[in-house]
């Protein structure tokens, strides 16, 4: 009951998109038809490191039509915790690699008259899927989207191609700032915004929705985000009888995985609430780095997210 | 397997009746003597050869006659069938999922050829032969919905999930319990189920919407709901209450093993693909009490279960009237002697 169906694929083309994008064409090992997909959608990939498999989230931009290959696009992070440079070093064509099906917590709603796509960076992934859906159903929308500088927007040529003008661009080389009071007021009742990038744009890009007026179930957002580091902890399992020390680099959920738990996960983000544990006992205070749990929630102690959030203390007693 | 299909009737002379196979692959809902809500929800997982759960998409004798009578339920009201303009992409992968389960599973009755988007199917029961492009409605007789779901047995939901939510924004429904898709659509899954009793203050509702925001594709999850119904009547709507509704005023000590049917809901919900859509299946079984005690277990239970409902949940389901009648009559297929646990019938 983790996270479900696993299927292996192989890496069968690789492109150098811009100095620190990747984008991947994954094919099904078994030959069979890799499922189609709802727009928005991600699937986690299951990288075989030497001493751990890693495991992260990546939107899905297309599915060829006869369910041949999917893509994603990987940015090479900095400060990676090994996912994004195991794809960048590691995995060359005809790598062998397992993902999960595909599972949608940005989802277009489809009710919706109009519809906002804004992305920043690396975060076009799933807003190129989103828009592509829209185009083919001859929806109303527009494709907003920030980057640094011409060489580093990584789909611009494709977006192009297939939305014309439909698509802004907000190059800073070009002095171009993607501003939000000229986007947001004077949309059509029913439209729909959906944003996907770094943390501050997000924010500043709701922050706008709600300032120009904008119903609070009409302002999406993806955001992904890393496990954050900190410092090691203890954990124990009261049922399973299990106990094991977290690293500072390494994610509770993580930790029990490596423990040979197999525990429930789908986003592994901290937004789908899947990997929800129950606390027993808290030898310190609880970070809670998820978007899940209400402020009540956290205010009760009772409850942690295994994939992002941590304790700053001494041991952690879950009821699992 | 070539499953003989009967012809009978579920109106008017009612000469529904199951054989001694179906009464054996009933899904009886009742794994132990008491029976009270639980959030009883489990993987969709091919289940005992021969049983409803072998198959995603359980065909059985009753399907020719069961298609026949959905017919003439919309003939009389096309508002059983609805469709929001949104939920066409998840209509397209409700007749997929249909199309390839029943083509698989049931191979000398369906058949399903694919090239690309022109698709060909082969429906021998119903003589049916169709070939269309997928994604053009212009190359069906009937949106693809309707088209699918008036060739495969149950009532089907297709739920959209926006805002933390399930919206039930289409469906056919003709094989209903006393619940109307032309009152509930458009509504969310809380307003929806307003109706039922004590679940809401057992937090049943919440916890079933969580879980299902995060169904997955291709983790399918069924669960099991039980009513009964006078007279074997598919069609127990509130748009037709004139018609049955009076039929709970006629069952008596005589004519209980005959009239009286436990009904058997087989709900399974699925992710569907490209849409993001849940479809909610509701398959209704239904079998004859004097069909059911021939299975000595099934007897022995019932009765107890019955005999001890808590009266709300009796009220909601709608037996009261007919509960003493029942009870008397169970009583006697009842000894008191221990019954094993689980569903299934003891060997014999």
């Amino acid at each position: 009951m983790s996270g479900g169906i696993e299927i292996p694929v192989r890496v069968v083309e690789i492109e150098q998109a811009t100095a620190t994008v990747k984008r991947f064409r994954f094919a099904p090992v078994s030959g069979e038809p890799l499922p189609p997909f709802s727009s928005g959608a991600h699937v986690v990939v299951l990288m075989p490191a030497a001493d751990r498999t890693i495991r992260n989230a990546y939107s899905l931009i297309d599915r060829a039509e006869d369910g041949s290959s999917y893509r994603i696009g990987v940015l090479r992070t900095p400060q990676s915790r090994g996912g994004s440079a195991f794809m960048h070093e590691q995995v060359t064509v005809g790598t062998e690699l397992k993902i999960t099906m595909p599972v949608n917590l940005f989802p277009l709603v489809h009710a919706g008259r109009k519809h906002l796509l804004i992305a920043g960076g690396i975060g076009i992934t799933p807003i190129f899927a989103m828009a592509e859906e829209l185009r083919r159903t001859d929806a109303s929308y527009e494709i907003h989207y920030a980057m640094r500088n011409t060489s580093s927007g990584a789909f611009v040529d494709e977006l192009r191609a297939r939305h014309g003008d439909k698509l802004k661009l907000y190059r800073d080389d070009f002095q171009e700032t993607l501003a939000v009071d000229a986007i947001l007021p004077n949309q059509p009742l029913g439209a729909h915004l959906y944003v996907c990038g770094p943390a501050g744009m997000i924010e500043a890009i709701l922050e706008g929705g709600r300032e120009a007026g904008w119903p609070e179930e009409n302002l999406h957002s993806e955001r992904f985000q890393a496990p954050p580091t900190g410092e090691p902890f203890s954990v124990r399992l009261a049922k399973a009888g299990i106990a094991c020390e977290v690293r500072g680099d390494q994610s509770l959920l993580e930790a029990l995985e490596q423990a040979g738990v197999d525990a429930p996960f789908l986003c592994r983000g901290g937004a789908c609430g899947q990997c929800e544990a129950a606390v027993i006992e808290a030898d310190g205070e609880l970070v809670h780095n998820d978007h899940y749990l209400t402020e009540a929630d956290r205010a009760s102690g009772a409850k942690i997210m295994l994939c992002v959030s941590r304790l700053k203390g001494r041991e952690l007693v879950l009821d699992l | 397997m070539t499953i003989q299909f009967k012809q009978e009737t579920f109106r008017d002379d009612f000469t529904f009746s199951n054989s001694p196979e179906a009464i054996r692959r009933f899904p009886f809902p009742f794994d132990k003597d008491e029976y009270m809500y639980a959030v009883n929800i489990e993987q969709h997982m091919p289940g005992p050869v021969k049983s409803p759960f072998e198959f995603p998409i359980d065909i059985d004798e009753h399907y020719v006659s069961e298609m026949r009578d959905r017919a003439l339920v919309l003939k009389e009201d096309p508002l059983r069938c609805q469709s929001l303009p949104h939920m066409i992409t998840a209509e397209w992968d409700l007749l997929e999922l249909l199309m390839e389960s029943m083509a698989k599973n049931y191979p000398e009755h369906f058949t399903l050829t694919r090239d690309g988007d022109r698709w060909h199917w082969i429906n021998r029961p119903l003589g049916i032969d169709q070939a269309f492009t997928f994604g053009d409605v212009s190359t069906l007789p009937q949106p693809p919905m309707e088209y699918v779901t008036r060739q495969c047995q149950g009532d089907f939901a297709l739920l959209d999930q926006r805002l933390d939510n399930l919206w039930m924004d289409a469906g056919m429904i003709t094989t209903q319990a006393d619940w109307s898709l032309d009152f509930d659509i458009g509504m969310n899954f809380m307003e929806w189920h307003a109706p039922v009793p004590l679940a809401h203050d057992m937090g049943i509702f919440e916890r079933a919407l969580k879980f299902l925001l995060n169904l997955q594709q291709g983790r399918p999850v069924r669960r099991l709901n039980w009513t009964m119904t006078v007279n074997p009547r598919l069609d127990t709507s509130p748009e037709n209450y004139h018609k049955w509704g009076a039929d709970r005023t006629t069952v008596t000590p005589e004519n209980v093993g005959d009239k009286v049917h436990l009904r058997v809901e087989l709900q399974a919900l699925w992710r569907l693909p490209r849409s993001n859509a849940i479809v909610f299946s509701i398959r209704a079984y239904m079998i004859k009490m004097n069909e059911l005690v021939t299975i000595p277990k099934w007897g022995r239970r019932l009765h107890r279960v019955l005999r001890d409902l808590k009266p709300e949940l009796a009220d909601y389901k709608g037996l009261t009237r007919y509960r003493a009648d029942t009870v008397a009559y169970l009583a006697k297929h009842d000894d008191g002697a221990p019954t094993s646990p689980g569903f299934f019938p003891d060997p014999e």
